[in-house]
């Protein structure tokens, strides 16, 4: 049974009261004329359809909000215009530990050139988990390993995924080797042996570079996850593509600022309390102003599962933020402070995530915006 | 623009081949879903009751290639003739349901003026097989392609089920498979060829060839748009203003699909989005805004680093 099936029928009896035959009459439900936001979505048919009233009905009752215009729309039986992404929630966990690895391996490189050894150990460390949860993620997602395979078929860069799958395959054995010399090093030398010994010296010889080949490809690996959400036909993450770029990057950054104060020294972590407390900013000025450019595709940032989570993600995130900028001396509250900082960065992935996916599987998302463009610019011209 | 051009195929390829359905004579019979099904062996995968009008096959999906909706409106079919000669002899009554009104019925087949205040709206959907699919655009596997004849195809032994074309598609087309449980290619995106099988054999796609009234007409797609503006230009002279084409032009959105219609309202009232966009037309928009936001990451853990240190 298909999700947007299980919702039409959730939507109840209403439709079936003379299921067993053939109907010449209309039941009280499909008479209603006008689809309005905020309603589960219905149809309209017939000439009010063509007739968008300026004003349409307004919604009464508890809890309405009071004379907030409401638009009319017609669908089909109320069902999904696009189909939301088959995706489970190991798409927006690799969103999030993809933008850790990033992070981690940016933080990691300055750590190392700056002479912070200690930070520069946990980030590198931080950043060899997070790209090998990442890449069990994706794994999963697609079922089984060798299908991973047949990304590498091609490079095409037209399609995000593609591009995306070759930055993570450059980025990881960067970060792969960086973390294993950590891991190396944590070894006691007296415990080493021979050929432990052997792979410890060498990957102390190369795991600066690898570390900064691995910032290097940080940058787009944060980034390019804004533009695979954005490049698809789900309302809230196509309309978003302007800031959603900002909003990841931030995040990536918010996150390994916070795992860093988490795991490194305290007189190590002064970079990543201006770090994330820019980070912070950004990202929430960056929502802000994703939201007013979504119009209607912002509501799915704000009901449901999507809002409670976005709004945990401003709370924890300006909560962390307070923390880096105050917790001072403090160990316990600068580990705090990382902590709320990297479950808020956390909080944004699948807040994002699920409001996309509710924006697809309500038309009204798909038609209005459409509609309005219809109204305002004339039909989209696209040729070539 | 000739998407098989655009693709890399010589010049000696053949025209492009698409649909051109008109939904004002489809009668709802549901035969090209069958059809298509039985020719392509596509699973049945649920056997429920949508409770929606007479569409129980529910939606274009990986289990169904092509989707008949029906739409029931209370709107006058205008001066529309069905096609039928009045009957001379008045009519059997078979018992079967009719429109209109139960105290109407003799009248419903004879005299226009006693048409019902009611129309059905039957439309059979398919794939668009896009000038600029996004779907094809997106693909990471390139398991998607454009054939000779200008359609897009996937190959289900090289997709990988990332499902990435199916959020894609701005017409909610292309899907993953679900199941059932022992079917082949469960978890494989899976679409309408436009029966490439059967084109490479000179063949007319299963769902048109089983069409009885020719609602779905297949061949070059040409021809096929000459054709549909003769048809709305009939329509409009019979009265019928309703009369649009989609998909039908070649600088829409999505640079006109392989497959269009003829509708007799707006695309929404059919499911179909008004005013679809390829979605990586804004593809180059994207990257600029991501370059700029990658480069003020490195730029902040920079300044983050080299400021003061304490
Ligand atoms: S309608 Fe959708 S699935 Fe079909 S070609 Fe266009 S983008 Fe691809
Ligand atoms: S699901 Fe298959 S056809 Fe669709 S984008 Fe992924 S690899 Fe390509
Ligand atoms: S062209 Fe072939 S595959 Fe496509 S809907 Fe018709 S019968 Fe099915």
């Amino acid at each position: 049974m298909t999700p947007d099936q299980t919702s039409d029928q959730a939507r109840g009896p209403a439709g079936r009261q003379d299921g067993a035959g053939p109907r010449f009459t209309r039941t009280e439900d499909e008479q209603q004329t006008g689809a309005v936001i905020g309603s589960a979505g219905g149809r309209t048919t017939g000439g009010s359809s063509r007739r968008r009233r300026p004003g349409g009905r307004r919604r009464h009752g508890p809890g309405a909000e009071t004379m907030v215009e409401e638009a009319e729309f017609t669908s089909y039986y109320g069902r999904a215009v696009v189909k939301p992404a088959p995706w489970e929630l190991d798409i927006p966990a690799y969103l999030f530990s993809g933008g850790l690895a990033a992070g981690t391996a940016m933080i990691a490189a300055a750590a190392d050139l700056t002479g912070r050894p200690g930070l520069r150990r946990g980030s590198r460390l931080g950043s060899l988990a997070a790209v090998a949860f990442s890449g069990a993620t994706l794994v999963h997602d697609l079922g089984k390993p060798s299908r991973f395979a047949y990304m590498l078929r091609v490079a095409k860069l037209t399609s995000p995924m593609s591009v995306g799958t070759w930055i993570l395959t450059a980025f990881a054995p960067g970060a792969g080797v960086a973390g294993v010399a950590e891991v190396l090093d944590l070894v006691p030398e007296d415990r080493r042996g021979r050929l432990l010994g052997t792979a410890h010296a060498l990957s102390r010889l190369v795991a600066r570079p690898a570390n900064l080949w691995a910032a290097l490809f940080g940058p787009p690996l944060a980034a390019y996850t804004a533009v695979l959400l954005s490049d698809t036909a789900t309302p809230t993450w196509h309309e978003s593509y302007r800031e959603l770029p900002f909003v990841f990057v931030s995040s990536a950054l918010a996150a390994s600022s916070g795992w860093g104060m988490i795991v490194a020294p305290l007189a190590e972590i002064d970079p990543l309390r201006r770090l994330a407390i820019g980070a912070a900013l950004v990202e929430i000025g960056a929502e802000r102003r994703m939201e007013h450019s979504l119009g209607i595709a912002a509501e799915p940032l704000h009901e449901g599962r999507a809002g409670q989570l976005m709004r945990a993600s401003a709370v924890l995130t300006v909560a962390g933020a307070a923390g880096a900028a105050f917790g001072g001396r403090s160990r316990v509250v600068s580990a705090l402070a990382g902590a709320a900082l990297m479950a808020g960065s956390a909080c944004t992935r699948f807040g994002i995530f699920h409001a996309g996916i509710e924006s697809a599987k309500d038309p009204k998302y798909t038609v209005l915006p459409q509609r309005e463009r219809l109204e305002r610019e004339g039909p989209t011209r696209h040729p070539e | 623009m000739n998407p098989t051009q655009n693709a890399g195929y010589p010049g000696n390829h053949p025209p492009r081949k698409g649909f051109f359905t008109d939904t004002s004579i489809c009668i709802g019979c549901k035969a090209c879903e069958v059809a298509c099904k039985e020719w392509n062996d596509v699973p049945a995968d649920h056997f429920d009751m949508t409770g929606t009008s007479y569409d129980n096959s529910h939606s274009l999906n990986a289990n169904q290639w092509r989707h008949v909706a029906f739409i029931e409106q209370p709107k006058r079919m205008g001066a529309q003739d069905p096609g039928m000669d009045p009957p001379t002899a008045p009519p059997t009554d078979l018992g079967m349901p009719t429109v209109g009104l139960p105290d109407a019925q003799d009248g419903v087949a004879g005299e226009l003026g006693e048409k019902p205040d009611f129309r059905w709206l039957m439309s059979s959907d398919v794939c668009k097989h896009c000038t600029h699919a996004a779907c094809l655009d997106v693909c990471p596997t390139g398991s998607l392609f454009r054939s000779e004849f200008g359609t897009v195809v996937v190959q289900d032994d090289i997709c990988n089920g990332c499902g990435y074309c199916v959020a894609a598609c701005p017409f909610g087309v292309i899907d993953r498979r679900k199941g059932p449980d022992r079917a082949k290619n469960v978890g494989i995106a899976q679409k309408c060829t436009l029966c490439y099988d059967r084109m490479g054999a000179g063949q007319t796609p299963a769902c048109a060839q089983s069409c009885p009234t020719q609602s779905i007409q297949y061949g070059d797609l040409d021809e096929l748009r000459e054709r549909a503006n003769t048809r709305v230009a009939q329509l409009h002279d019979a009265g019928i203003m309703d009369a649009r084409l989609y998909g039908n032009e070649p600088e829409d959105g999505v640079g006109g699909t392989g497959a269009f219609f003829l509708l007799l309202d707006e695309p929404e009232v059919y499911g179909l989005p008004p005013d679809p966009v390829v979605t990586t037309r804004d593809l180059p928009h994207m990257f600029h805004r991501a370059s700029a936001a990658a480069a003020g990451m490195l730029a902040a853990v920079a300044i983050a680093f080299v400021g003061r240190k304490s």
